[in-house]
């Protein structure tokens, strides 16, 4: 079982990839990333 | 020495492929392409002018803070890619502030142990910075707090944009404690900043245990003469744990050990050898 667990994660991140994209998320992180983001500068 | 300069290199290539974007030098502006929709699975500041991709860790408090169920699949889904295959191999290889502490650490001067205890402070950062106190207050606190935003975004890009200098507040001012901060103790400690504050590093270090590349150790053979230790970008006893949480999979300590005790490969590759040497002995 234990050497089963990478391949099981493997196909879940897969899976979590994939469902992120069909539920529209990376509009969402291109929208995010490419808005300048002003916490992370310092004056939000 | 092949492994510590293969290492650079990979790390000065991914530096240099995450903030390839020189056009920011002209326009003052950040990357506006769609290659910000991949998280690159390293701490790479989305507010860097150079930064092509988006950072995880941005990503997911953007989504805690403002999203219709508060994650994201998708970086979620990336970082559990990235951990499952190789651990924490990431932070060792392609982290560019990872590569920023390692030349940091090169300063002479006096160098401190960290007690074993300031490692938990990364899951602190993780769970109050990234989940909870954006989920409450709606604000990405890690990345107000983050020297990676600091010193890849803040002071290019007020360098670029004057306007934004007219914008400057006590939140900078925090920002730049944290820099400073950052600053003087990746010189005095291994790595201080990926051992003690990481989220990132926190999320990849549950992946240690259970990835499919692993690191194994012949405890028969191990003389315990600490050369590995000393050898280690993070100043762990690979030892005591191949998978200890901070171990970041850079394979320094492979070349250090005198007795060719430390073996690396994939997980059912390696478990075989230890099954193997357990049987012969």
């Amino acid at each position: 079982m234990r050497r089963k667990i990478p391949y099981i994660l493997l196909a879940i991140s897969i899976l979590l990839i994939l469902a992120g994209i069909w539920l529209g998320e990376l509009p969402r992180i291109i929208k995010n990333a490419t808005t300048l983001c002003l916490d992370c500068i310092g004056i939000g | 020495m092949l492994i510590t300069t293969s290492r650079k290199i990979v790390q000065v290539i991914s530096a240099t492929l995450t903030n390839s974007y020189i056009g920011s030098l002209f326009t003052g502006t950040i990357y506006q392409g769609p290659l910000k929709g991949f998280c690159v699975p390293a701490l790479n500041c989305y507010a860097c002018p150079l930064a092509v991709s988006a950072c995880p860790i941005g990503s997911i408090q953007h989504f805690v803070a403002h999203g219709a169920y508060h994650i994201t699949l998708y970086a979620v889904g990336i970082i559990t890619l990235v951990g499952a295959a190789v651990g924490r191999m990431a932070c060792g290889w392609v982290c560019p502030f990872g590569l920023l502490q390692d030349l940091l650490f090169k300063v002479p001067s006096r160098k401190l142990t960290l007690p074993r205890a300031f490692s938990y402070g990364k899951y602190l950062a993780l769970v109050l910075l990234v989940f909870i106190i954006p989920l409450i207050y709606k604000q990405t606190w890690f990345c107000k707090l983050c020297p990676a935003g600091g010193i890849e975004g803040g002071l290019p890009m007020l360098a670029l944009d004057p306007t934004l200098r007219d914008l400057i507040g006590t939140m900078f001012t925090v920002k730049m404690l944290t820099v400073i901060l950052f600053i003087v103790s990746a010189i005095l400690v291994k790595r201080a900043f990926c051992r003690t504050a990481c989220p990132l590093g926190a999320l990849f270090s549950f992946f240690n245990r259970v990835s499919l590349f692993r690191i194994s150790v012949d405890q028969d053979a191990c003389i315990e003469c600490d050369k590995c230790r000393q050898a280690c970008p993070t100043d762990i006893k690979i030892y005591e744990n191949p998978d200890d949480a901070d171990c970041i999979r850079c394979l320094e300590c492979k070349p250090a050990c005198p007795v060719n005790a430390i073996s690396y490969g994939l997980r059912n590759a390696a478990l075989t050898q230890q099954k193997e040497t357990f049987e012969n002995a």
